[in-house]
């Protein structure tokens, strides 16, 4: 499904499959006439994905790491990728934020990401001190660690058309590393969020990254935190 | 066969060092190039590559010893940034006027003070005279490219001078990209090893770098300048090498839609790519900008420069270090000095932006691009320098 976003100046187009938000298009509103007409073909063409996502965390939580496996499993699937951190001094403990872009075309840019389309929160508390949905698009999605529903979420952080999903990363944590660690739980859940790489792809990457059983629990991490986010639209 | 493996744009620098069959490499670690002598280390941990890894006590004895396994006939890298590199400065003349083809990664990180680890370029500005050849690359891709085809470029006979291959701090040295790498086997045929004219050696002992007064320094230093002046031929003989092989083209500039581009930016490094970026939305609206994007610094590619601004109206030069108290930032002066000596009047501004790693927006991108559009439509300058993203 294609739903297009018309401003003064450009058109957005943003790609839905079953429900599932997988990237956005934006065009110039010179080329509006060829999109909305109906030559589909030229439209499907046009179209280019590239996803821009914001982590957020904590300094030693495995933001930046998170960032990085979801660009390694990108590339497995043939993406082009970036993965970036907001390089401060890093200090454990205090907020840190990680970038990715994913894209089906060689990327150019590299400014910061300033309009985020998902933005995954790795720490629940950082939430309290950190605008976490500035800038995100309007029906960008939220993935955080949160006990509470996606829709008391969705409440308190007090976004409209943005799709929230949650997870209780800690329990799942808890239960099979035995670690308060969250990233990894946070990959399973983005991606039932938004189908950006195959969870084959994340568990090929993690246990790479993280060889024997380390990376085996990670990927149970991972498949348990991907069936238990729950979202609303 | 080649594969995409996903690497930094340090970690692309160290993969690639690996692959060139180096023999020695003295370092000193400083952010943001730590990523480069941490990988390297393992390499060498790992057994993976005979390079003798001097641990050094500081950028200048890294340098000093680099200098020194040149001159046996070794082939040398290290890798710096910042105050690392002015730490080196003295050294940096000695290296290139000794004729040593030392390969140096150069993470570009401003300069104290106030202390500050991000990206700008004044510290390879600060050192833009020490005779080295110079680059600068947009991506993580280009990064390992560029150190492959510098050994080669270094080593000639016909050049034999240190290359500096400039990325940008954390924007590149940090961010993971994906990066398309040679087989071992392909890069170790295309650099082979190292074919010294000249060596120290005990058994046939020679003075180098002795005492030279009034009566020979100068003509070292001319030979040192026709060493520069002669580079372009290997420099192009090595990248069309190069493109044979990995199907990847480099030269002196890369453009971006300047065929008939009435406004242009110039910029080196990863600006350049985000420029390009924000030139393709624009063209989407039917404005005619473009992008220089010098790959090589020096020697400077003014002869391809003047090419590329054959049909221009107007031309933003973006420079990411300010030289205080100058007219223009250091690129700008290069091509405007370029520009004088073919006697070409176009009009152009000098952007400084950046600095102390102050992300550069693609809307300061595109508001840089509108103004150079009026410039042209006009051909009226209202400020010939002009600082974009401070605080005023």
């Amino acid at each position: 499904m294609l739903l297009v976003i018309a401003s003064e100046t450009q058109i957005s187009v943003r790609i839905q499959d079953f429900g599932h938000f997988l990237g956005k298009v934006i065009f110039p509103i010179g080329i509006e006439n060829r999109l909305i007409s109906d030559e589909s073909e030229v439209v499907l063409e046009e179209i280019r994905l590239l996803i821009e996502i914001r982590w957020h965390g904590r300094g030693g939580q495995g933001v930046v790491t998170a960032s990085r496996l979801l660009a390694h499993a990108a590339l497995l699937d043939g993406k082009y990728v970036q993965a970036f951190p907001e390089f401060g001094p890093e200090r454990r403990g205090a907020p840190v934020i990680g970038y990715t872009r994913i894209s089906d075309e060689p990327i150019m840019i590299h400014s910061h990401i300033y309009n985020p389309d998902i933005v995954v929160v790795v720490d629940p508390t950082v939430m309290s001190s950190v605008d976490v949905t500035e800038g995100l698009v309007e029906d960008g999605i939220v993935v955080a660690n949160a006990e509470e529903s996606p829709d008391s979420l969705k409440d308190r952080l007090g976004i409209e058309r943005a799709k929230v999903y949650t997870v209780d990363a800690k329990r799942i944590a808890l239960d099979i590393l035995k670690r308060p660690i969250y990233n990894t739980a946070m990959l399973g859940a983005l991606i039932k969020a938004s189908p950006l790489v195959t969870l084959e792809s994340i568990s090929k990457v993690v246990m790479e990254r993280f060889p024997g059983t380390i990376g085996e629990k990670n990927v149970a991490v991972i498949k348990r935190a991907y069936e238990e986010a729950k979202g609303i639209e | 066969m080649s594969k995409v493996l996903g690497l930094t744009g340090d970690g692309a620098v160290a993969y690639a060092v690996k692959q060139c069959n180096v023999d020695v490499v003295a370092a000193y670690p400083i952010t943001p190039q730590t990523l480069i002598v941490e990988e390297f280390s393992e390499y060498v941990h790992n057994g993976e590559v005979h390079t003798e890894f001097v641990c050094v006590e500081s950028e200048h004895s890294a340098m000093s010893a680099c200098i020194g396994a040149s001159l046996t006939g070794a082939r040398v890298f290290t890798a710096t940034a910042s105050q690392g590199l002015a730490l080196m400065h003295e050294m940096l003349y000695i290296a290139s006027t000794l004729r040593c083809p030392i390969v140096m990664g150069v993470v570009n990180r401003t300069l104290s003070a106030p202390i500050n680890i991000h990206c700008d370029h004044s510290d390879m500005m600060g050192s833009r005279d020490c005779g080295w050849i110079q680059v600068f690359v947009e991506n993580a891709q280009e990064a390992y490219d560029w150190v492959i085809q510098a050994f080669r470029i270094a080593e000639d006979p016909d050049v034999l001078l240190p290359v500096a291959v400039n990325l940008d701090g954390f924007i590149l040295s940090h961010s993971l990209e994906g990066v398309r790498v040679l087989d071992d086997e392909e890069a170790e045929k295309f650099v082979s090893t190292r074919k010294p004219v000249l060596t120290i050696d005990p058994d046939k002992p020679i003075t180098v770098g002795a005492i030279c007064f009034t009566d020979f320094y100068f003509e070292t230093k001319r030979q040192h300048v026709d060493a520069m002046d002669n580079s372009p031929k290997t420099i192009s003989k090595v990248n069309d090498e190069f493109a044979e092989l990995t199907g990847r083209r480099y030269g002196f500039i890369d453009t971006y839609e300047m065929e008939d581009a009435e406004a242009a930016i110039i910029c080196l490094g990863s600006t350049a790519g985000t420029a390009m970026a924000v030139a393709k939305s624009m063209r989407a609206k039917g404005k005619k900008v473009g992008v220089i994007k010098p790959w090589v610094y020096r020697p400077f590619p003014t002869e391809q420069i003047i090419k590329a601004v054959e049909n221009l109206k107007a031309l933003a030069v973006l420079d990411r270090a300010c030289s205080v108290g100058a007219p223009y930032g250091p690129l700008c002066s290069d091509v405007i000095a370029a520009l004088y000596r073919e006697g070409i009047k176009l009009n152009l501004f000098n952007v400084i932006y950046g600095l102390g790693g102050r992300d550069i927006r693609p809307t300061d991108i595109e508001a840089i691009f509108n103004e150079a559009l009026e410039v042209a439509k006009t051909g009226v300058i209202k400020e010939p320098l002009k600082f974009v993203g401070v605080r005023e």
